[in-house]
């Protein structure tokens, strides 16, 4: 006999536990259905060391759109707030910046940077008010999808005639040109150029870096907060309200396949053999593992498979763990600012010089690193007077033409190890652990096609109306009965909750309690 | 000196063998040695890369030998896949809009194939060979599309157009030939079913089935024995009339026979470019060829819709007045004691064996419901000077040419 819901979502990432939550709230029989043994997905606190914990993939909240905590009434635990970017220089003389202010650049630079940030977050805006609507279908839309087109142009044209040919100037744009353009300050341009590609198989002279950059600063404008307790506390609380909610939580349970019965979504079948039967199957795993994976071609039409399966999403960055005896001196660095979020990416070329051997499946042999010392605002992380370091490590392609071996594991954790220690040379004599997940360790650890945090490439073929893929925009899939609501769906990656709210929201309006 | 010109002469030549090495211009058929021999009018015309004749002899005699006795056409640059593997079944089921799960091994089973908008890509047929391996015959290349409908699944798609020499042997003699060929048991082969023989140590493919609408049979023979074959069908059927033919007699014969030619009675939906262009099966008149009852296949969802809407088009076969036939004609309709212009024809021909002037169409629906008369404009042209004339057309329901004969099982020795 197999038991009978409203709703089961498959995946207890954030966004997951969001949309289940929002269902629960609605009065729906809920059950969410997680592989790992804790909810999260990659929003999830790790051990990696007796002792150390540390966010295992996503370490920094930006997009956390302020409707999901809204509707959902949670504060998510915050360590720090408004966290300073350090874009850090070998001589000492490192540029911070925190929102419209920039220190360590000359008066141009300042002026620049200031119009920059303002017309950047200004656009970011008008993106991130779209990032919380369900994306309109160009053809055979409803009234309301013409309605959202509609004002969409409107808010276009409302930003007045020049700021919109701005806005259609830079959308389709490198960074890199932008940049140049702009900026004297090679630091100031590789802060920007690696905020515009971290997470992505782009480099900053790659088409579509402006749109990757806006995405980043919709909701805190690129002011990191830091989650206390890692980021798998964040997931807790997102568990927690669904609980309240009344979902039923089932970790350890790994989704076999998503059964599919006439032609429609009618259930799950997990890897211990159990079965659950609904008519609504919401998957918070990407768009491959979930319908080429859990659904199967079979089930679906050709041309969509193709589609799905041409998806981009082949992942670029490493996540690297350290654990430390104490806090590393970086050199010109307070010991305060420690707490902030440091970048190794001196210039703009650099940054792009790194990712060119991903281009042809090889590492980079200068990486480009995002670190944090997460520890330092929050000591539940590490033993007292011990540190955690934890840093994106870019570029490390998923399709390492060597293969993702453990000398291959081990080479690139050197590498990334070594270029930290240019600034901070007392690293590597602190380090107790290390551990380094590359893109294919994220894929097998999370169950994320390719290890890719966006599930899907954020560009503008696979952006708004055409995430994941044309004609399945709106969170259902063209297999009656199943929804997708992770990062694969329109907006994309990030900890933002604003997939699964916006597929929360088309499910409970599309479909009455039966 | 004369060593360096050596040299270069080498070069050269060597440039040459290369050049020569690569196939240039239309290929030829394994069976075209044949042809060319029996070849008077020197008329031929490309067909998928293959050189092919318009006729050999005389188009219409050649017509007549389908009708009246038999005729062979080579049928080899029909494009042909085998379809293989533990998941074949699943794989055809999903990517035609019929039920293959009923074609049985030894059975051949028409069908169209669409893409996800419910849109015509091709029609063709399908030779379920053995238990688990089928081959998929039809006028256009498609192995992008075949292969993308394999993602997922356990099957091998391989092109075979050019090692299999086919011959579509067809008319009333054409049993006779058969049995004269030794194909034991051959009596027992019904419409649409297949069957394998052994031809000199090769094995020789053998299905009733045809594009003329008459008694026949098409042969499958792995390339190198084409002419074998040839030889040994030519010395059953010579005292019963066997002839080779060319595309233009075939061609009067599948109109005659209501079968449709993709390219000309339809577009194949990946060929066109303006929106409204490509035919649901449903607008080609192929209703009984989708099968709602399967959970699963590609265009489903969009076909469902479209039964559900209805569909812009209709394809229609017209019975036309006069004698004159309506090649490229609009076909018009009187509404309110006004002529609109509501279709076109698409391929036309005065039958000669059911002395009418035919036509198939497309009309918008639903004007080409059955029952409603049209109009067609013919243009002619006499001494230079253009005439034209608006002639009545019924809408015919059943094909013109479907003779008891084409069925009967087993067939008449004519």
């Amino acid at each position: 006999m197999t038991e009978r819901y409203d709703a089961i979502v498959v995946g207890a990432g954030h966004n997951g536990l969001v949309c289940a939550a929002l269902l629960g709230r609605a009065g729906r029989k809920v059950l969410v259905l997680e592989a790992a043994d804790e909810v999260g997905g990659a929003a999830r606190t790790r051990r990696f060391a007796e002792g150390f914990t540390v966010s295992a993939c996503a370490h920094l909240l930006y997009q956390v759109q302020p409707e999901v905590v809204g509707e959902l009434g949670i504060s998510l635990p915050r360590a720090a707030e408004g966290l300073s970017t350090i874009a850090l220089s070998r001589d000492g003389r490192h540029v911070r910046l925190n929102g419209a202010r920039v220190e360590g650049v000359d008066d141009a630079d300042q002026a620049q940077w200031r119009d920059f940030h303002r017309r950047m977050t200004r656009f970011a805006d008008l993106l991130a008010k779209y990032l919380n609507r369900i994306p309109p279908r160009l053809a055979n839309g409803t009234r309301r999808d013409v309605l959202t087109l509609a004002e969409l142009g409107l808010d276009l044209r409302r930003l007045g005639r020049e700021e919109m040919r701005e806005f259609l100037r830079l959308i389709g744009m490198n960074i890199y040109d932008e940049v140049e353009e702009r900026f004297q300050s090679p630091l100031l341009k590789g802060a920007v150029s690696l905020d515009a590609v971290l997470g992505t198989h782009l480099g900053p002279r790659s088409p579509n870096t402006i749109l990757t950059y806006l995405y980043r600063l919709c909701g805190d404008h690129g002011r990191a907060s830091l989650p206390a307790g890692g980021m798998g506390a964040v997931a807790e609380a997102l568990a927690q309200c669904a609980r309240g909610h009344g979902v039923t939580i089932r970790t350890g349970m790994p989704v076999r396949r998503i059964v599919v019965d006439n032609g429609r979504a009618a259930g799950v079948e997990t890897e211990n053999g159990e079965t659950f039967s609904s008519w609504t199957i919401v998957s918070n795993a990407d768009p491959k593992r979930t319908l080429l994976g859990l659904v199967g071609s079979r089930h679906l039409e050709t041309g969509f498979t193709r589609r799905i399966a041409n998806l981009r999403s082949r992942g670029n960055a490493a996540k690297l763990h350290l654990a430390l005896d104490g806090l590393p001196a970086f050199d010109g660095l307070e010991r305060k600012e420690l707490g902030d979020r440091l970048l190794i990416a001196p210039d703009a070329d650099y940054v792009e010089r790194a990712f060119n051997p991903a281009k042809y499946g090889e590492m980079s042999p200068e990486p480009v690193l995002e670190i944090t010392v997460p520890s330092f605002r929050d000591a539940s992380l590490a033993p007292t007077g011990k540190h955690v370091l934890s840093a994106i490590v870019q570029y490390a392609p998923y399709q390492l033409k060597a293969g993702w071996s453990d000398a291959a594991r081990e080479a690139l954790k050197k590498r990334a190890i070594e270029t930290i220690a240019a600034y901070a040379p007392d690293l590597p004599g602190r380090i107790v652990a290390a551990e380094l997940l590359s893109p294919a360790d994220i894929e097998a650890e999370f169950g994320i096609s390719g290890g890719h945090w966006h599930h899907a490439e954020l560009t503008l073929d696979q952006f708004l109306f055409v995430r994941p893929v044309p004609g399945a925009a709106q969170y259902r899939m063209p297999l009656d009965g199943l929804w997708l609501c992770g990062a694969g769906t329109h907006p994309g990656g990030g900890i933002s909750g604003a997939c699964g709210r916006n597929a929360a929201r088309i499910i409970l309006k599309q479909q009455k309690p039966a | 000196m004369g060593a360096v010109m050596n040299d270069a002469q080498n070069t050269a030549v060597k440039a040459q063998a290369e050049i020569a090495a690569v196939p240039q211009g239309r290929l030829r058929t394994p069976f075209w040695p044949r042809l060319n021999e029996l070849d008077r009018l020197n008329a031929w015309h490309e067909w998928k890369g293959y050189t092919t004749p318009d006729a050999l002899y005389d188009a219409d005699l050649e017509y007549f030998s389908i009708r009246n006795s038999t005729g062979v056409f080579d049928l080899t640059p029909m494009t042909k896949y085998r379809i293989k593997g533990p998941d074949s079944l699943a794989y055809i089921d999903r990517l035609v809009t019929r039920d293959m799960q009923k074609v049985k091994p030894g059975r051949v089973a028409y069908a169209v194939w669409c893409d996800d908008r419910g849109q015509v890509i091709d029609d063709g047929t399908i030779f379920h060979l053995r238990e688990g391996e089928y081959r998929l015959c039809s006028q256009e290349r498609h192995l992008a599309w075949l292969t993308a409908a394999a993602i997922g699944l356990d099957v091998a798609i391989v092109e075979e157009t050019g090692d299999i020499a086919a011959l579509a042997v067809q008319g009333p003699t054409s049993f006779s030939v058969m049995k004269n060929l030794g194909l034991e048991g051959i009596e027992e082969l019904k419409p649409f079913g297949l069957t394998h023989f052994d031809f000199a140590g090769s094995e020789l493919m053998v299905s009733r089935t045809g594009f003329t609408g008459d008694l026949g049979y098409e042969l499958w023979i792995e390339a190198g024995r084409a002419l074998e074959l040839w030889d040994a069908l030519f010395e059953a059927g010579r005292l019963h009339g066997i002839r080779a033919i060319g595309t233009e007699a075939l061609d009067l014969a599948r109109i005659e026979a209501g079968f449709l030619t993709a390219g000309v009675d339809f577009l194949p939906a990946e060929s066109t470019v303006r929106p409204g262009r490509s035919r649901s099966p449903f607008e080609l008149g192929l209703e009984w060829l989708v099968d709602f009852k399967k959970p699963n296949f590609n265009g489903r969802r969009a076909l469902a819709e479209e039964k559900r809407r209805g569909s812009r088009w209709q394809l229609v076969k017209l019975d036309i007045e006069g004698n004159k036939p309506a090649h490229h004609s609009y076909v018009y309709r009187m509404l309110r004691g006004r002529r609109r212009q509501v279709g076109f024809v698409t391929s036309a021909c005065w039958s000669p064996v059911c002395k009418k002037n035919i036509a198939i169409a497309t009309v918008e629906a639903p004007h080409g419901d059955p029952g409603n008369e049209l109009l067609v404009e013919i243009y002619y042209q006499r001494e230079m000077h253009w005439s034209r004339v608006m002639a009545k057309a019924a809408i015919a329901e059943k094909p013109f040419w479907d003779p008891p004969r084409r069925r009967a099982t087993p067939p008449a020795p004519y």
